[in-house]
């Protein structure tokens, strides 16, 4: 069974750590996911930027592109994709894409937030879940 | 104990400017009785959060409780009423609760721009707007300004005072600002958080050439205010210019403390982290189309984190953000630098050229004396350049920028 493990925390707090600190945390959850690694399981690991750099496409009858993060709580976090885009620009279009697809007079939400670190995933897994 | 506790102090820094803020309001301008309540909420927080663990809302429970403490306060000091014991303070959950609706986000937002906008008093000098932003919104203590500023402890306490008083004198305006006013305040606030990294970035008197705190620190309030206005392209923009300027910082001196020029920094000790997160917000920036003064000073850092190796630096593209910054605003430092521009772009003669005319307007400027010497010195006029540079030497503001210039006069006497 794949999971993702979905990490939360204060920002702000975070963004203060002193850069050793923020090492330090890294390299004991690297205890854990070396491991992982070594044993093939481990898939992408991935570090988001901080929220002030998100743009969020809101999308239903017409998608409206917003500064800043998904911040509704009545919608769920329900997956994510990895895109490599040249601009914020291109990364809205590709968003647009996906939610014209909808076309069923659905809503919801893509936020769009750049990647601080992404580790590909080690076990080059071919498997994929359907 | 023995517990690490520094996550207290992690949480009253980050949640003090929303709170004091907060107080402030409730105190209608009096920031004496707004700091007493605020350093009183501390205090309880410090007995009761190592127990408890922090409450869900910080900067709520710290309004809550400083509010209540800064009511005793008053009371206290009119009629003498006893404090309430502190069991009445237990329920914190109830507390935070209590606060829950208060934390409404647009309300706080005009707060904290309230805040940061009363420390930007016109009638206040610019160095006195960042040392009170200093002491009221950050909450460094007078003696870490002071010793920021370079000035004795009670030298900065009087001018703090002093900048309170006349704040007092001028009275906040409380009512909830339009929309035109609320972009007049922001521009403001956007300024002096410019002025108070710049005052970091390239410190203006005194031994160290850097202060990363203060730096730091104006990242620091630069993201809150853009987690509070997040579709202002210029606070995007302000954000982006930091980010990508301290990026640097560790390439910006060598071990003995000296100057090292954008062109000779070591590039593998600049910050990537910093670097992507400046870029990601310039391209926020941009995507709203309506460039500005910070926008564009941003682009230009921007080219330069782009630029592997300096010989890599797009110079054709950086006079053109020039010259766009200086049809935003005119002004002989910006065509200066645009001159420095023109010298990759193009030659150093043309570059010189550029310069001339700057020169009364420029005429007790390091920089125009530094840039001046080095074109010379490019153009092979070493008598000239000595002469730029001896007067650069003169008008240096700290012992980093003297001694980078006796670099190059030593090079010139080898070539000589």
């Amino acid at each position: 069974m794949l999971y993702a493990i979905l990490c939360y925390n204060d920002e702000a707090a975070v963004q203060a750590w002193p850069k050793a600190k923020d090492d330090a945390v890294i390299a004991k959850r690297r205890t854990v996911t070396d491991r992982l690694a070594e044993q093939g399981r481990l898939g992408p690991v991935l570090r988001l930027m901080n929220t002030t750099t998100a743009t969020t496409l809101r999308y239903g009858a017409e998608p409206v592109v917003i500064d800043g993060p998904f911040a509704e709580t009545r919608e769920q976090l329900l997956g994510l994709y990895v895109i490599d885009v040249a601009s914020l620009e291109e990364a809205i279009e590709v968003a647009r894409g996906m939610a014209g697809r909808n076309g069923d007079g659905g809503s919801g939400a893509f936020e769009i937030r750049p990647l601080r670190a992404f580790i590909p995933d080690t076990a080059q897994r071919e498997t994929m879940i359907s | 104990m023995t517990a690490d506790l520094t996550w207290i102090d992690t949480a009253l820094k980050s949640a003090r400017p929303q709170a004091m803020a907060a107080l402030l309001r409730y105190f209608r301008g009096d920031l004496d009785r707004a700091e007493e309540a605020f350093q009183e909420a501390c205090l309880r927080a410090l007995q009761s959060w190592p127990d408890k663990g922090p409450p869900r809302d910080p900067a709520a429970w710290l309004i809550f409780v400083g509010r209540n403490s800064g009511v005793d306060a008053a009371r206290r000091s009119l009629k003498h009423v006893a404090l309430p014991d502190d069991d009445s303070l237990t329920e914190d959950g109830d507390v935070e609760d209590d606060m829950a609706e208060r934390l409404d986000g647009a309300q706080y937002r005009d707060d904290i721009l309230r805040l940061l906008f009363i420390c930007c008093h016109p009638d206040l000098p610019n160095t006195q707007q960042i040392a009170l932003a200093l002491r009221i919104v950050s909450g460094l203590t007078v003696a870490e300004i002071a010793s920021a500023f370079l000035v004795s402890e009670s030298a900065m306490e009087q001018r703090i005072t002093r900048a309170k008083r006349r704040i007092a004198e001028a009275g906040a305006e409380f009512a909830t600002p339009g929309a035109a006013e609320r972009g007049e305040r922001l521009g403001t606030v956007t300024a002096m958080l410019y002025l108070l990294f710049n005052e970091g970035y390239a410190a203006s008197g005194g031994e160290a050439h850097i202060r990363a705190p203060l730096c730091d620190e104006a990242i620091r309030l630069a993201r809150l205010l853009l987690r509070l206005f997040p579709a202002e392209p210029e606070i995007m923009g302000l954000a982006a210019l930091m980010l990508l300027q301290h990026a640097r910082t560790a390439a910006r001196l060598d071990a003995a403390g000296q100057i090292v020029l954008l062109e000779d920094q070591d590039r593998s000790r600049w910050d990537l982290d910093l670097i992507t997160e400046g870029l990601a917000l310039l391209d926020k920036a941009m995507r709203h189309r309506q460039p500005g003064l910070l926008q564009v000073q941003a682009a230009i850092a921007a080219l330069h984190a782009r630029a592997a190796k300096p010989e890599d630096t797009d110079w054709a593209q950086i006079v053109q953000l020039y010259a766009a910054l200086e049809r935003m605003q005119p002004s002989p430092v910006i065509a200066l630098n645009r001159a420095v521009a023109v010298s990759k772009a193009e030659s150093p003669q043309a570059a010189l050229e550029m310069i001339e005319p700057l020169a009364p307007a420029l005429a007790n400027y390091f920089y125009f004396f530094g840039v001046k010497g080095a074109l010379l010195q490019q153009l092979g006029r070493n008598e000239e350049a000595r002469l730029a540079f001896d007067r650069a030497i003169a008008l240096a503001r700290t012992p980093a920028e003297a001694a980078h210039i006796r670099q190059h006069l030593d090079k010139l006497s080898k070539t000589a």
